[in-house]
């Protein structure tokens, strides 16, 4: 008696157990399948989408839709940063980096019902690397002058073939979507999950679900769920904040820091931190020889004492702390420590010390008088920081440093600019002094910035186009860069970028401020959505995406 | 009276023409012209960015560009915006109904608002009403354009009042103060001595007297509604005329601005030309 | 003078001693930023609260009054003068004087006048002193401003051509000069008035929108302009009504000005 007394409670708890879990696993499903039925994912693009030709895609909301809508060879799981496969069931790059052969799926067809084959991958490669082209997608694949080979070895198998080895040469098939040679369409007929339905200039591009896209799920469910995509185009960060706050927007894909405070005050559940992401802030001094400044002001941005001191005078933990809310980290080099294998973990942040700083000066002849700092011939240190005008975030930190190198008897002139006239002073006339910009990482790859690193390219920013290096540590980073873009095997070209990263933080060419938090905002409506650090960082993953109705 | 419509005509389309020409000159002068954002893209090659660079420098020699925009003009090309790689006709085409869309009821909408508050200050002569007026007429003229905007949003009110509430202070307070001249003037003095109730002499005597100024004012509420256009464009995500004219100039699109440039020479000379032309027919009634 | 206008000429004569008095009034100099009290609420020693870098927003309405205050009328007198120059005298001379006036204004009226602010800007050395940077675009703000006023004062001076006393006085013998400033001009106050009163506000916000070119007020130097900016960021507005603080300045030093105006706005012909 005592016994069936006893398991009563226990058996009570087991089965009570058992009927919280079916009806959980009910709940489950019937919200998934309420949210698979259909649907449309709503957010904002912040400008006009220059192109739908995936080749030629240079700016973001390009980028976004290409996303969407193409089919890739590879993909890099932007949660996990592995290479996975998509069009290509495997692929295998030759040791000398100069070949990649991909096995491709079959039965697979394009939006329109073109038949996918082998000859598309060719006629997109033929496309991509047409030196007339002059796509950024295109350039990231030369590593020297010469022609590519495209071979099909069959309908589902074909052979890439570049004249000099391309590092990382599998990942950038990532950018590569894929056109068909044979349909009509041209680039209308794609492999991605959507398709383009409508396009409203200044206003909206819709994005349907295709038809034929040939990925299921692990129920063997088509993909994607959603019906479709609309993404209104809406610069101001205002306006998209009112409409998600009032349900007219899903998610916003890149979400200011007073945004994010403001929001997560009242809905915590709607923001999200990624944590670190790829992106950096810099500044950097003009060093151009040519550059119409005076001469004095020359020699102390030429100096790296001079742009050490400068960059222990600057509090990075305020940059993050009042510009970014505490949603930013203190930059350590060139790399963000969200690059898990690239970033140079050995190195450590400049600390901030304006003591140090005016140790450091000292040295190099500077003095203080009446609170205002001189060099050694009696030049009072004055000088400009342009920025582009609109990022207020780049504006508040100039005028941060501002107030920062004051402390130390310099005074700066902070002027934003519209970006073409930045731009023009930046690449053309070199008639500034000092500059805070960006730089948005999109390739978890060093390869990519080869073009900022090589003292001949024209995106060495502080000194591009120089006929042979000016400085010994600028010609040692050009054989470092080189050394990793022809190696195939990843410790040394790791061993390589990480002396680079090395030598930037000590000679400073960039003063790296911060790196941004990867943030995020996502309806409670959308299911299935994990905000990454890499872009695309919220719909990365769209074709899983489910909305609920509203 | 052909030949001076023809003069007309002619000097219209010459200051036309020259519009074009002169923002044509200042966008070819002005810094930045002939670079493109797409060049700080990292992965571009060297022979890339000359290129891009090399594209831009096409438009070099002003003169060349305007005569040969003018040539393919003529036979309905407008060329094709270097921002956005269309073609402007089709762009203008599909734009140009919002935005008169926005102005008509705008600029409708403002001078409602003005007319009503200016004609009741001047019939009832009321200080407390006449502070009242100029206080909501100043508040609104002190809000920055971009917060009217950016409030229609909030509110989700056509962007047509937010153009009114621009463009309504302005119109309200040289209406009211050419009316409030207006009633100093002797023969208004005379009829209120003589007893003419006020509505006669407000519609009969003064409203008539000040309608060739109050034309003029008119003419030029479309230029000050055209350029709150653009900001109200711009924030409330608006697909109109004043929304491309900002993305041209800060993209320093030359095909888009000269375009833009000429539409909008020509509907300021035509509000104003019409507006001169009924101001001297009235002028001209009211002599005879 | 009747109440109110006494009124307006305390609320100025106290705007403009306080802003000469910021030295001593303001809590901290405009620059100086309380980074662990970024955003604040106002608080006994944060009046109006702090910006977004912990900046005093109460000495930066008090420094930020001088530059608004002193150029803001000064832009939009030049403008008003312009406007009665070429829009009235073309107005009085009529026929082809007129028409060539009216056709350079309907040209400025339509011109991107903004590539020639980013050329004045290129033109100006980067290291400027903010003084020079918003004298200048104070300028360009009142030599570009006249066109609208411009447009109304040719039509009104054109119909003062023909009034019976312009024909009395032109009879007599009064020379054209005296007669275009001592007779004509006056008539025209109400336009002037009225393009000056519109002027002050529209010149303050203008200056504070051309920051994206590079000119108007330096940072960290204040201007009512770029405090209006704030009110840009709508979402958290409610929470934060103390940011109306310089908007409700500006209504009442414009109202101010209407009403110390408005005295003159009938003229006896």
């Amino acid at each position: 008696m005592k016994g069936r007394e006893s398991m009563r409670p226990q058996m009570a708890r087991t089965y009570g157990k058992a009927l919280a879990n079916i009806v959980m696993c009910l709940g489950f499903l019937t919200a998934q399948v309420a949210a698979q039925a259909g649907g449309e994912l709503n957010f904002c693009l912040r400008t006009e989408p220059k192109t739908f030709d995936p080749l030629k895609v240079e700016d973001e909301s390009s980028a976004a839709i290409r996303y969407l809508t193409g089919g890739v060879l590879v993909r890099v799981n932007r949660q996990t940063q592995e290479l996975e496969p998509e069009l290509a069931q495997s692929w295998k790059v030759s040791k000398d980096g100069r070949q990649i052969t991909f096995r491709l799926r079959t039965g697979l067809s394009f939006s329109d019902g073109t038949p996918f084959s082998a000859g598309d991958v060719a006629y997109t490669v033929q496309q991509l690397m047409d030196p007339a082209l002059h796509s950024a997608t295109g350039d990231a694949f030369r590593s020297a002058a010469g022609n590519v080979e495209t071979k099909v070895i069959s309908p589902t198998q074909i052979s890439i073939a570049f004249p000099a080895p391309v590092a990382g040469l599998d990942r950038l098939f990532d950018q590569v979507a894929i056109l068909s040679e044979r349909s009509t369409k041209k680039e209308m007929a794609v492999l991605g999950p959507f398709m383009l339905a409508d396009y409203k200039p200044g206003a909206t591009v819709l994005l349907k679900r295709n038809p034929n896209y040939w990925k299921t799920d692990e129920q063997g469910r088509k993909l994607p769920y959603l019906d479709s995509i609309r993404l209104d185009i809406q610069a101001n960060r205002d306006v998209e904040m009112l409409r998600f706050k009032r349900g007219e927007l899903d998610l916003i894909n890149s979400l200011d820091s007073e945004y994010f405070d403001k929001l997560a005050a009242t809905s915590p559940q709607l923001v999200h931190d990624a944590g670190p992401s790829l992106d950096s802030e810099q500044l950097w001094f003009n060093e151009v020889a040519k550059a119409p400044i005076p001469a004095y002001k020359k020699s102390w941005f030429r100096s790296a004492n001079f742009r050490r001191a400068i960059s222990e005078a600057i509090n990075r933990d305020d940059l993050s702390r009042v510009i970014f809310h505490g949603h930013a980290q203190p930059a350590v080099g060139p790399f963000s420590p969200a690059n898990k294998f690239w970033f140079n973990g050995k190195l450590k942040p400049r600390t901030y010390s304006p003591d140090a700083a005016l140790k450091a000066l000292q040295s190099d002849g500077f003095r203080l008088e009446n609170g205002a700092l001189k060099d050694k011939d009696g030049n009072e240190v004055v000088f400009s920081i342009i920025t582009n005008a609109g990022s207020k975030t780049r504006e508040r930190m100039a005028v941060l440093i501002q107030e920062d190198l004051q402390k130390i008897g310099i005074h700066v002139n902070v002027v934003t600019l519209d970006f073409p006239s930045l731009i023009a002073r930046m690449t053309q006339s070199f008639d500034y002094e000092a500059i805070i910009l960006g730089l948005t990482n999109v390739d978890l790859d060093p390869n990519g910035e080869m073009n900022v690193w090589l003292s001949s390219s024209e995106n060495h920013q502080w000194n591009p186009q120089q006929k042979t290096p000016e400085t010994a540590w600028e010609a040692e980073i050009d054989r470092l860069m080189r050394a990793q873009a022809a190696s195939t095997d990843p410790k040394r070209r790791k061993e390589a970028f990480d002396r680079v990263q090395e030598i930037a933080v000590e000679q400073e060419p960039f003063i790296f401020l911060i790196n941004k938090n990867a943030l995020s905002a996502v309806s409670m409506t959308v299911h299935g959505a994990a905000p990454v650090i890499l872009s695309p960082q919220t719909f990365w993953n769209a074709d899983r995406l489910t909305v609920a109705k509203k | 009276m052909r030949i001076r419509i023809a003069g007309h005509a002619l000097a219209l389309v010459a200051t036309v023409l020259l519009g074009g020409l002169l923002s044509a000159t200042l966008v070819r002068l002005a810094p930045g012209f002939d670079v493109d954002e797409q060049e700080l893209d990292p992965h571009l090659s060297a022979e890339s960015v000359h290129a891009l660079r090399a594209a831009r420098r096409q438009e070099n020699n002003i003169f060349h560009f305007y005569l040969s925009y003018m040539n393919r003009a003529a036979h309905g090309d407008l060329g094709t915006s270097l921002a956005l790689g269309q073609p402007v006709r089709s762009l203008l085409r599909d734009r140009a109904p919002l935005t008169l869309r926005l102005l008509i009821f705008g600029l409708g909408l403002a001078w409602v608002a003005a007319l009503t508050m200016a004609l009741t200050a001047a019939w009832l002569k009321f200080a407390a009403y006449d502070l009242v007026t100029t206080l909501v007429s100043g508040t609104f003229l002190c809000i920055p354009a971009a917060v009217l905007a950016l409030l229609s949003v909030l509110w989700n009110v056509p962007g047509s009042m937010a153009i009114a509430l621009i463009v309504f202070p302005r119109i309200y307070r040289f209406t009211h103060n050419l009316l409030a001249k207006s009633y100093s003037l002797p023969h208004i003095i005379t009829a209120r001595a003589k007893g003419l109730g006020e509505a006669r002499i407000l519609f009969w005597h003064v409203v008539p007297g000040v309608a060739p100024q109050l034309l003029a004012v008119a003419g030029v509420s479309v230029s000050i509604a055209v350029g709150a256009a653009i900001p109200v464009e711009a924030l409330c995500g608006l697909a109109g005329v004043g929304q491309l004219a900002w993305q041209a100039a800060l993209a320093r699109d030359l095909p888009l601005l000269i375009n833009i440039t000429i539409l909008v020479t020509l509907v300021t000379l035509l509000a104003n030309s019409g507006a001169d032309v009924i101001g001297h027919m009235v002028r001209g009634g009211q002599e005879s | 003078m009747n109440l109110w206008r006494k009124l307006a000429c305390v609320i100025l004569v106290v705007v403009v001693c306080a802003s000469v008095a910021a030295n001593w009034l303001a809590p901290a100099g405009y620059a100086r930023q309380y980074r662990e009290a970024t955003n604040a609420a106002p608080s006994r020693s944060h009046w109006l609260g702090t910006d977004e870098i912990g900046r005093d927003r109460f000495a930066r309405v008090l420094y930020g009054t001088r530059i608004s205050l002193l150029l803001a009328p000064a832009a939009a007198l030049l403008s008003t003068l312009m406007a009665a120059l070429i829009g009235g005298l073309a107005g009085y001379l009529g026929g082809v004087w007129a028409r060539l006036a009216m056709a350079i204004t309907d040209l400025f009226l339509s011109l991107p006048w903004l590539f020639l602010l980013i050329t004045a800007r290129a033109l100006m050395p980067l290291n400027v002193s903010p003084l020079v940077s918003v004298l200048v675009t104070f300028l360009l703000l009142g030599l570009l401003g006249w066109t609208t006023a411009a447009r109304v004062l040719c039509t009104t001076a054109g119909a003062l051509r023909s009034a019976d006393f312009v024909r009395q006085a032109r009879a007599a013998g009064v020379p054209g000069q005296r007669l275009f400033w001592i007779h004509v001009m006056p008539n025209l106050k109400p336009v002037l008035y009225a393009q000056f009163w519109i002027s002050i506000p529209v010149f303050i916000l203008s200056e504070a929108n051309l920051g994206i070119l590079g000119l108007g007020v330096a940072e960290p130097m204040p201007s009512w302009g770029s405090l209006l900016k704030e009110l840009e960021g709508l979402v958290s507005l409610g929470d934060e009504p103390w940011k109306f603080v310089p908007l409700i300045l500006l209504v009442l030093v414009v109202m101010s000005f209407q009403l110390l105006l408005s005295r003159h706005d009938e003229v006896a012909a």
